[in-house]
This record gives C-alpha cells, structure tokens and sequence, in this order.
C-alpha cells in the first residue's frame, strides 16, 4: 500500500494567507493543486513536505481575454484547458497538446500552475507556453512579478518560482498573425512523451515575424530552441524552410537513453516534430488548415 | 484532523491524517467497498468515484481535499432496486469479467452520459482511456456504454 508519509494540512482561503504561510513553515511545506505529480512522488518518497498547503479554493480559475493578451488562472484545469474555444481559436497548440495530457480523468484534477511549477521535461504544457512567449505571474512577500517563460526554467524540475512564492497566472500575447500547434509521440494513450515539440508562427506581409519553438522531453528541461526560432525570422514559411528549422532543433536538443527511446531516435523525432509543428503553425496562421 | 465529506448524498465524518487518500476513507470510514483500490499510481482507474459530478482518482487526491465536495461512488447506481442503465448494459453486454475495474468503469460511463447522453464509441473509448481492463479488451465495455445510451433515450421517448 502506497501511501504518502506523515504531514500537517492546511486549506488557504487567500494567496496572500498561502504566501505568509509557506513563509512561516519554510522549505519543507509545499503547495498542492490538483496533486496528480505531488501525490504520486510523495508515495514514492521521491518528495517529502511536512506541510501542505491546499490551493483548490482560491480563486484562480478562469480563462479571459484582457486586451493584448489571454490571462489563464493557475488553478485552471486541464479539461478547462481542453474545452475552452477562446484557447482554442486564439492558440489552437492548446487543444492539440491537452487532448494528449494524460487521460481525461486525471484532466480533471491536474492544473496549469501545477504543470508548470512541476518542471518536469517531458511535461507538455510548459513547451506550449514556451512556445508562446508566455508571462507568468508570481506572487510572493514582496509582491508581485512578471517574468517570461525563457527565464522560468532552471534546471530539472527547477523552476524560477521560490520556496515562498506562488504563481498565479499566465499571460499569453495576442499578436497579428498568429498560428500554433504541438505535436507527440507517445509509447500508448496517456504516457509522458517519447518527445514533443510545440511551434508558433507570427506572419506579417509574407514572412514570418517571430517564432517560438519549444522542446519536451528532449533533455534535462524543457528546451528553447531558440538557433532555430531565429533561423525562421523574416523568411517566407517553405517545407525547406521548415525543414532547415528541424534539423537545427534536431542538433540543439540533449536527450538521454531511457525506457522510451534511445537517443537517435529522439533526436529523430526532435527534427520531424519541429518541422510537422512548424507546417501545421503555419496552416493555421494562414488559416489553410482542414479541420 | 476532523474530516466530513457528503458521499452519496450521506455525511460522513471521521478523525483522519491528512496523509489519508480519498479511496481508504470512502472503503474503510465509511465502509463502501465497492470502489476498489487498484494500482495506487492513478494508472488503472479502478478507483474512480465521481467529485462533484466529474470523475476522479480517488487514489491520488487527499481525503482531506473533498472536505465540502459531493462524492458519488458506484453504490449510488443503484436506486430502489432498480439498476443504473449503465450496469444493466455491463449485465446485458458482458461489459465485465473478473469485476475489478467496474465500478470505476461504471463511474465514468456514468459521467460521460450525463454530459453527452449520445457518445459514438470514439468518444466513450476516450472517456475510459484512463483506466484499465484485463479481461474484455474492451469492446464489450463501450458495447454496454452505448447499449446505455441508448436505452436512456428510449426511456426518456417513452417518458
């Protein structure tokens, strides 16, 4: 029988009574969303808090579009994440990542915030909103901060997010032009990622104005590409174009062997995801795509 | 720490550790052993009881979390005698052998055709991809969910 060792519980009923809280129990309190990553690792011993702190009633679940950008509470669900047509008219890499996360029980329970402050490599959300040039916000006893999704990551399941802080949102930019799409491969139904790519396109006149490009489970964090974002700037989209991208993410990317795959083959798939996101980005930003 | 949670309709209270998972309070506080407590990894899906009317893994969510939450567990299926349409299609359709991943089984069917009472089988085998059967392969299983359906519109025709 699994189950996790011994810890004290409690339930915030406010961000601010959940930050002076991890504050006055220091690092061995953790905090707990849907707990579909803390739990599994706390049976496992793998995480050990003796205190936690239930987010699931505050009040941060909610996904509006707020002027230039989309703000997606951090308790947001991933069904919600999987049903919501805003996500999916204005970044469509969402529906396409969501409905591979997992299984749709386990949907109903896990979070975006707890997906992204999980940090682990293989985990899809994070690619997805590093490839949409996400802002985070995170709240902690000095206030609040913005930071971007290329300085969240800092090592394997290390995030910019301190013991004491929390992060409360994320904040997608709507620009002119705008395609997205994630792309997966996976042993069976529901498994973490052989490796994943997510790609957005901005076009403007003809050429592509920006680029994002995000890689899972391609090493030991979610990985940038960022060589081959740049290579993308201001050229007209081509299968060779797209092509050229691939084979750039293919060198960027630092997988190791494991259970899933040795590393030939996912750098393989490293190449052929990016490019098959890159064209599917692209369709949809021209609006081209069959549905 | 003192826990009550509303199962099937029942409060139910204890002194529990927070350490408790939701599946051993619902087996052995309020002693309803018909969700069964499969991997404990939230791979099998035998633990399956609906939270607020959406299915979850009672094995990876804190007893202590469903505090002010309703939960239903398969003993609710049944109603003065009278089966749920979703078990008289596993009766029907041998949608089971062994019996172990049913009652999960039926807790999903059951929320699948509250919210979309007419799935095609792509639908219902999305609706269990998170849960695990040894002996049907399946088929029988999404056989006796769309024998559900099914039967549910009739009824409701009827009515």
């Amino acid at each position: 029988m699994q189950t996790p060792a011994p810890f004290d519980y409690e339930r915030a009923t406010s961000v601010e009574g959940a930050i002076a809280s991890l504050a006055e129990h220091g690092p061995e309190a953790r905090l707990i969303a849907g707990g579909h990553s803390l739990l599994p690792m706390m049976k496992l011993r793998l995480a050990n808090p003796e205190y936690l702190i239930d987010i699931n009633d505050l009040e941060l679940s909610y996904i509006e579009e707020r002027m230039t950008e989309v703000r997606i509470g951090a308790l947001t669900r991933h069904v919600e994440l999987l049903d919501s047509e805003l996500l999916a008219r204005r970044f469509p890499v969402f529906r396409d990542a969501e409905e591979v996360i997992a299984d749709p029980v386990v949907r109903n329970r896990g979070t975006i915030g707890g997906s992204l402050c999980q940090a682990d490599a293989a985990e899809d959300l994070s690619a997805v909103c590093a490839a949409l040039k996400a802002n985070v916000v995170i709240k902690g006893p000095a206030g609040e901060r913005t930071i971007g999704m290329n300085g969240f990551y800092l090592g394997p399941f290390t995030t910019a997010v301190d013991g004491e802080e929390i992060l409360t949102e994320v904040r997608l930019p709507i620009r002119q032009g705008a395609g997205s799409a994630h792309e997966k491969v996976e042993r069976r139904a529901g498994d973490f990622a052989i490796a994943a790519v997510s790609a957005a396109v901005w076009l403007q006149g003809g050429t592509i104005a920006d680029a994002g490009i995000a890689l899972a489970a391609l090493g030991p964090a979610t990985i940038i590409a960022s060589r081959a974002e740049e290579h993308l700037k201001g050229k007209a989209p081509s299968e060779e174009l797209f092509a050229q991208a691939g084979e750039i993410a293919k060198e960027d990317c630092t997988p190791v062997p494991d259970g899933r795959g040795p590393v030939d083959y996912k750098r393989h798939l490293a190449g052929v995801l990016t490019t098959r996101a890159l064209r599917r980005a692209t369709a949809r930003a021209l609006q081209q795509e069959v549905h | 720490m003192d826990v009550t949670i509303t199962i099937n309709g029942q409060e139910v209270t204890a002194d529990v550790e927070p350490r408790q998972l939701l599946v051993h309070f619902i087996r052995e506080t309020a002693g309803l052993t018909g969700t069964h407590w499969g991997c404990d990894t939230s791979n099998c899906g035998a633990c399956v009881v609906l939270m607020d009317g959406k299915p979850v893994k009672s094995c990876t969510t804190l007893a202590a979390m469903c505090v002010g939450h309703e939960i239903s567990t398969v003993e609710s299926l049944e109603r003065s005698g009278t089966l749920d349409p979703v078990q008289q299609g596993f009766h029907e359709l041998h949608g089971l052998h062994c019996g172990f991943c049913t009652p999960g089984m039926l807790m999903t069917a059951r929320a699948l055709l509250n919210e979309n009472p007419n799935p095609t089988d792509q639908e219902i085998r999305t609706a269990i991809s998170g849960q695990i059967c040894r002996c049907t392969g399946y088929k029988n299983i999404v056989s006796a969910v769309r024998w559900a359906a099914e039967h549910e519109a009739a009824t409701k025709q009827e009515a």
